[in-house]
């Protein structure tokens, strides 16, 4: 009888008792899996942030909009090899509830700022030329069923078009997608020259740049410089990298993931203390068993190794079983909640934390007991005291 | 039969102290359910009494159409002054709404704080609001006055203290509180003051209307729709707040009810093994106890109690704990209008009602089956041991 096997028969010895002890692991497992992801996509931004990337926004409010004029004085700056504009648009399509981000952009320029975004170049080329074009993620646009000539119509929030008319039309010319990301883009892209002409007020205003910087160790003196550039003008700047930009939203809803460590570290809790007490009680009921074990020649460490290895192992399958579950929900879940958090995924980072926390609580449940069972005396435990 | 369930209960109660370490993992599973579910639907309670009593019956926001919210909304002065002469209307406050960078205390990132620009009609429209500290602005400087969630949840949002809005510094001269309200997380300051310093001369963000009565805001609503100079919308407070609220609680108290189901899964495994053990362990007395006459209903009903009496102790733990680590604690969030919302957790009695009939449910489900077993048990088996 192989070791693994003699721990296998040892555990599954009150089938009853594993099984419930296994479920319970297996739920903190798999609430684990879901809850590290939920705390994850709020800070996705920070994952996808290229580091050669920075953002210049708004010093004072990301309300404020920055000049365009700014554009051409940062593309002057040494260390900076591109920059590009962006907005916030808001608007409604259809209705509240099926947000998505819209940004008035330069389409060759936003599409040079981000490589890891894949477009046909008949589409970008397509983008460019149309007027009244956009283009959407590919995800989007799937779950919309819009397909390349569709009229997109979406009603203004804050920008209504001169006259007050608050009914845009966009027609799509491309859909774009990010084969290299775990995390697939949200926005929905279209011309800022044509916005900027068409809209009530706030002409030549931008929402933000992204600049991108020739080595990413220049970031830090090129954001001085640009901030140092716009510091006594009415616009003055705040440069940050991606990374700090997307933290700085994230942040904003709350500390989202002290509120999940929170709920983990109560689930845990009570899962070690569940699994350590049958882990206990399983070992009570075996000193007669150990005890024969030693006497056949088992060695006092032999012995603890199968008790802590009883532990590990179910520990380790209840882990194993949470987060497979967790996997094989993801995709539900990700479509019921793709209106708040549309970036949610498991990621393997999630599932390698998950299998070092199972192999962790097999260890802090079955130490004390494998302790207990090294130090067992032979006859004492056969005497059954 | 009431003399021998009261009996035998009364005897596994006496010694459910010899099992105390097995016993208090269905305290301790339950309470961690219960604490879960309390602490993060007192935190969607919190959010919506924070918008809801912000709006009272008898006022109404006016936005541009179509603009769902202060910041993207503006009004031209024209407009203003059409509206303020509606009949109905009693008071009128034009108000002026941004958003400043400033730190949050708790993450040293900026976050968005509200500065609203207002004249005294503003106080006049709010009489709830209160100055607890310092004075009002006073016209024409650049003064404010902070909410108390501002001073909460921004640093360097104090009495007395002196903040750098854009280019310009600003004095803290007084702090007001507003039963708790939205407005509590906002900083206000003179409304041309504010408009010029913001650069936004020229219009204000919304207005806030008191109505002669609550029934008047349905005509008001369609008269503004009706009337071709305007392209605006009045809306009752009560619904605009409401409305502010509904998305962010639905989904916290969606969250917490999966979270505590799927903890609650664990749980009732956890209740389950507990309550075999103490059955098992208990073998011979139970088989005895059948053997002398008591019949199995008895039995049955003992370990049920014993289960749910667990079940409730572990709730009340749970909802104490989830009281006393939460209740009244102020955070903030991003609210709707993209502005931080500070509020406090909530943990109102029938919260925690709610919670301990989550630990009798569980209690109910962990002590059924193995209650059933304890009393299927065959006498003779049994009482010869295993």
């Amino acid at each position: 009888m192989s070791r693994l096997s003699l721990v296998w028969s040892s555990l599954f010895r009150r089938k009853i008792r594993t099984l419930l002890t296994l479920l319970s692991v297996v739920v903190a497992f798999l609430l684990f899996g879901l809850l590290r992801s939920v705390a994850d996509a709020f800070t996705v931004g920070v994952d996808i942030a290229g580091v050669d990337r920075l953002v210049v926004s708004p010093k004072y409010s990301i309300i404020d909009p920055l000049p365009i004029a700014h554009l051409n004085q940062i593309a002057a700056v040494s260390g900076v090899t591109a920059v590009t504009q962006a907005g916030w648009f808001g608007g409604i399509y259809q209705d509240r509830s099926k947000f998505f981000p819209k940004y008035p952009v330069d389409p060759r320029g936003y599409f040079e700022l981000y490589p890891e975004y894949r477009i046909d170049p008949a589409q970008l080329d397509a983008f460019a030329a149309t007027r009244i074009g956009a283009v959407a993620p590919k995800q989007l646009a799937e779950e919309f069923g819009w397909q390349i000539g569709d009229r997109i119509p979406i009603e203004a929030d804050i920008w209504p078009k001169r006259g007050g008319d608050r009914n845009w039309e966009f027609e799509l010319v491309g859909v774009y997608d990010a084969p290299t990301l775990e995390v697939q883009p949200v926005e929905f892209l279209f011309q800022y020259d044509y916005f900027d002409e068409a809209r009530q007020y706030g002409t030549g205003g931008v929402g933000w740049f992204i600049v991108r910087v020739d080595d990413p160790a220049h970031s830090a003196e090129v954001a001085r410089t640009i901030d140092a550039l716009f510091e006594n003008s009415p616009n003055a700047t705040r440069t940050a990298t991606e990374a700090e930009f997307a933290m700085q939203f994230a942040n904003q809803v709350g500390d989202i993931g002290l509120m999940m460590t929170g709920i983990l570290g109560a689930v845990f809790f009570t899962i070690l203390l569940l699994t350590a007490n049958t882990m206990a009680q399983a070992l009570r009921e075996r000193i007669p068993e150990l005890a024969v074990m030693k006497t056949l020649g088992f060695t006092d460490v032999g012995v603890a190794t199968l008790v802590l290895g009883e532990a590990m192992l179910l520990c380790l399958l209840g882990g194993m079983f949470g987060l497979c579950i967790a996997v094989a929900l993801e995709h539900q879940i990700a479509i019921a909640i793709k209106g708040i958090l549309p970036t949610f995924s498991i990621s393997a980072g999630t599932l390698i934390m998950g299998a070092l926390l199972a192999a962790g609580l097999g260890i802090a449940v079955g130490l004390v007991p494998a302790l207990r069972a090294r130090r067992l005396a032979i006859v004492d435990a056969l005497r059954g005291h | 039969m009431w003399r021998q369930i009261i009996e035998i209960t009364v005897m596994n109660l006496r010694n459910l102290p010899a099992r105390i370490g097995a016993s208090s993992v269905i305290v301790v599973g339950i309470a961690g359910v219960v604490g879960v579910l309390v602490a993060l639907i007192s935190m969607a309670i919190g959010f919506r009494a924070a918008l809801e009593n912000t709006g009272a019956p008898d006022r109404a926001i006016v936005l541009r159409g179509g603009s769902g919210g202060e910041l993207a909304s503006g009004i031209g002065i024209t407009d203003v002054a059409i509206v303020e002469t509606m009949e109905g209307i009693v008071v009128s406050s034009p108000e002026f709404f941004a958003i400043a960078d400033v730190p949050k205390r708790s993450s040293a990132t900026p976050a968005n704080l509200v500065v609203r620009g207002v004249t005294a009609s503003a106080f006049e429209l709010r009489p709830e609001l209160r100055i607890v500290a310092g004075r009002g602005f006073e016209p024409g400087r650049r003064e404010l006055i902070a909410g108390v969630g501002a001073i909460a949840e921004f640093a360097g949002i104090d009495l007395d203290a002196d903040v750098a809005f854009r280019d310009s510094s600003w004095r803290i001269v007084g702090v007001f509180e507003s039963r708790g309200d939205a407005n509590e997380s906002e900083v206000w300051a003179d409304l041309p003051v504010a408009q010029d310093a913001f650069r936004r001369s020229g219009a204000v963000s919304s207005m806030r209307v008191k109505l002669d009565s609550p029934a008047r805001a349905a005509e008001l609503t369609r008269r503004i729709d009706e009337d071709p100079r305007l392209d605006l919308a009045l809306t009752p407070e009560v619904d605009y707040y409401s409305a502010q609220a509904a998305g962010l609680s639905a989904l916290i108290t969606g969250f917490g009810n999966v979270v505590a189901t799927i903890m609650a899964v664990g749980a009732v495994f956890a209740a389950l093994n507990t309550m075999y053990a103490a059955v098992s362990s208990r073998t011979i007395e139970i088989a005895t106890l059948r053997a002398i006459g008591f019949s199995g209903t008895p039995v049955v009903i003992s370990v049920m109690i014993e289960a749910l009496l667990l079940a409730v102790l572990g709730g009340v733990l749970g909802a104490a704990i989830a009281y006393g680590a939460f209740n009244g604690n102020t955070i903030s969030t991003l609210g709707d209008g993209f502005s931080q919302v500070a509020f406090d957790f909530a943990v109102t009695p029938s919260l925690i009602a709610t919670g301990i009939a989550w630990a009798v449910a569980l209690g109910a489900v962990g002590g059924l089956f193995p209650a059933v077993r304890a009393a299927r048990l065959p006498i003779t088996t049994a009482l010869r041991g295993e």
